[in-house]
């Protein structure tokens, strides 16, 4: 009985909290109808919010993986002094408000910051452009690849790459050939959270890219100037892309289950 | 391929407890030597100092008369297997066997052909032909060690290093692994160094022993001597069960504390003084009551193993002496009898008295 109660409460917590709100979304996307949705896609600052958070996202998702790859191997396989330190610093952006996050690079960047006027002069600009938003994702996604990593890698252990040393192998030899194919689960899993986080990323970009329609606006930040100017419908399905896009995401995490279970199955 | 450690010294990172303290151990070419301790002698240690897998602050470690800088000079020489086995489990044996020949540069890679020839020669050798497809998760223990061992020996080294290989097997593939493993060794001419913990092992298979303690190398013999001479008390009772009788040593003649055990002679080098007296059980001889005899010597019955009576003897100042018995043999008279302990090693403040 009581099983069968903690599994209601589970389901039920699940929907309305979970389910309901992107079913919402999706039934406000297609009030008007499917073509009235695809219709409003078709705006060119809605296209160009697509593209710019697609460009962003890919660039961070490269650039967080391959540091995150590197710093998780040399978190678990080195002690170092301040190991500590740095494993505290990885969680920063996990706690601290995106908010603060993007301020930071203003801060620096921005015309009134401690480098903008210098990059004016060589006409760089990274505040209110697209290098700021991609500064402001990489900080917001900086964690996810380290510390889905860095467990993995520290269970699987050093004796393996150790062999692979005696064997003869060099540093990217190990990597490839033994360190990151003992942890692809994991790195897939970090990758993808990465991709998610980078698609959905709001506060942090919206202090940072100024909000110029069809130049630095990504998806979340055109959602919000569509609701903001009741084009509910449009808000709405570019929502439900942008929601369909991270849930892609997110399941293709447990892909290899599937492959896996089909295989056992012909098996 | 001779092997020279000479005054190896490493300090735990950080601490800066001292892991192995000057440590130095020659091994000629295509020696067996066995590495024992107990847990935290600094076996592993040296083992893995010798392999380049762990830094070290002061000594060097030749390989036939060659100071060998960092791991990438050993590679390709030194063959390590480990205790884990730490196979590649995403690879299959075959792969696994390749890798040492996969990654080399590809002016000195042979070809594809060649290399799967190798491989297939290796599995022979191991004695599983046919395990070249599967992978790790799907062997057994003595397989993977095997898979293991044919990795280690793919790019033909001279040296093989065995950290605990057998610790995870069971009792019987043990054994007989153990002994196969002697015969690649001898086979192929290697220089090998096996770390265990399991003394009888190390008598079993090498030819030399070097029995570790707190990082240092307390004795470096073959099986035959640490036997029969064991330098300290440590390595008397490391090798095997023992028991101590204090005396005092005076005119010749060892004399024991407890009445019950018959004095003996000893050498002359030995001096005067108090001393501790060692034997195995099995060297335990009984003699009849001597004269004179009060205190009583009782025998508990503890059954029978491998065709000896096992019995555990006290007397007035001594309690549980193991004692053994052959099965068949006549019925000694054990209550009252005396026990001759002449076959024992005299130690003194925990040291060989020679």
């Amino acid at each position: 009985m009581m099983r069968y109660g903690l599994w209601v409460a589970t389901w039920l917590f699940i929907l309305v909290v979970l389910v309901a709100p992107p079913a919402m979304v999706l039934s406000e996307a297609l009030k008007d109808g499917l073509g009235a949705a695809l219709a409003t896609l078709s705006d060119p600052d809605g296209q160009s919010a697509i593209w710019l958070t697609l460009r962003v996202t890919v660039v961070s998702v490269a650039i967080n993986t391959l540091f995150g790859v590197l710093a998780a191997w040399l978190l678990a396989c080195f002690r170092f002094r301040g190991r500590q330190a740095l494993l505290v610093l990885l969680e920063l952006p996990l706690s601290i408000s995106p908010v603060v996050s993007g301020l930071v690079w203003l801060l620096l960047f921005g015309a009134q910051g401690w480098f903008g006027p210098l990059l004016e002069r060589w006409n760089i600009h990274i505040a209110f452009a697209v290098p700021g938003i991609i500064l402001a994702t990489l900080f917001v996604t900086l964690p996810y690849v380290v510390r889905t990593l860095l467990p993995v890698m520290e269970l699987q252990g050093r004796h393996a790459e150790e062999a692979a040393v005696l064997a003869g192998a060099n540093f990217w030899q190990v990597l490839w050939h033994v360190t990151l194919p003992g942890v692809r689960g994991a790195l897939l899993s970090g990758v993808l959270l990465t991709t998610a986080r980078s698609l959905g990323e709001f506060g942090a970009v919206s202090v940072v890219s100024g909000h110029i329609p069809g130049e630095t606006e990504t998806m979340p930040l055109h959602i919000e100037n569509l609701y903001n100017g009741y084009q509910s419908v449009a808000a709405f399905t570019m929502a439900a892309l942008l929601g369909v896009m991270a849930m892609g995401a997110v399941l293709l995490r447990s892909a290899p289950e599937w492959i896996a279970r089909l295989r056992e199955k012909k098996a | 391929m001779s092997i020279e450690v000479s005054a190896l010294e490493r300090f735990a990172p950080g601490r800066g407890k001292a892991l192995l303290r000057k440590v130095s151990l020659d091994v000629p070419d295509s020696a067996f030597v066995a590495l024992v301790g107990p847990s935290g002698a600094g076996k592993t240690t040296l083992l893995r100092a010798i392999a380049g897998l762990d830094p070290y602050q002061a000594g060097t470690v030749s390989l036939d008369g060659q100071v060998m800088e960092d791991v990438s000079a050993r590679a390709g020489q030194v063959g390590f297997v480990f205790q884990n086995y730490a196979l590649f489990p995403h690879m299959t044996a075959a792969r696994n066997i390749a890798f040492g020949l996969d990654v080399l540069p590809a002016a000195r890679r042979p070809t594809r052909a060649r290399i799967n020839e190798r491989v297939r020669e290796l599995l022979e050798l191991m004695q599983i032909p046919d395990l070249g497809g599967a992978y790790p998760a799907r062997l057994s223990g003595g397989q993977r060690q095997r898979v293991a061992l044919a990795r280690a020996l793919a790019t033909g080294p001279r040296v093989l290093l065995l950290d605990e290989p057998f610790g995870a097997l069971d009792p019987i593939v043990r054994r007989s692994i153990r002994s196969w493993l002697r015969e690649l060794h001898d086979r192929l001419g290697l220089t090998t160094i096996l770390v265990t913990h399991d003394q009888e092992e190390a008598l079993d298979v090498a030819d030399r022993i070097v029995v570790m303690q707190d990082g240092q190398i307390v004795q470096d013999a073959s099986p035959v001597d640490l036997d029969s001479s064991p330098a300290t008390e440590f390595v008397m009772e490391f090798l095997g069960e023992a028991v101590s009788f204090p005396g005092i040593v005076g005119a010749g003649r060892m004399v024991l504390d407890d009445p019950l055990v018959l004095p003996f002679s000893v050498p002359d080098s030995v001096a005067d003084g108090p001393a501790v007296a060692m034997i195995r059980p099995y060297e335990i001889q009984l003699v009849p009551a001597q004269p004179g005899q009060n205190a009583p010597l009782r025998a508990v019955p503890r059954g029978a193993r491998n065709g000896y009576r096992h019995y555990v003897l006290n007397c007035a100042g001594h309690d549980g002496i193991p004692f053994f018995l052959p099965q068949d043999g006549a019925d000694h008279a054990l209550e009252g009898a005396a026990l001759d302990i002449s076959r024992a090693r005299l130690f003194r403040n925990g040291l060989a008295c020679l």
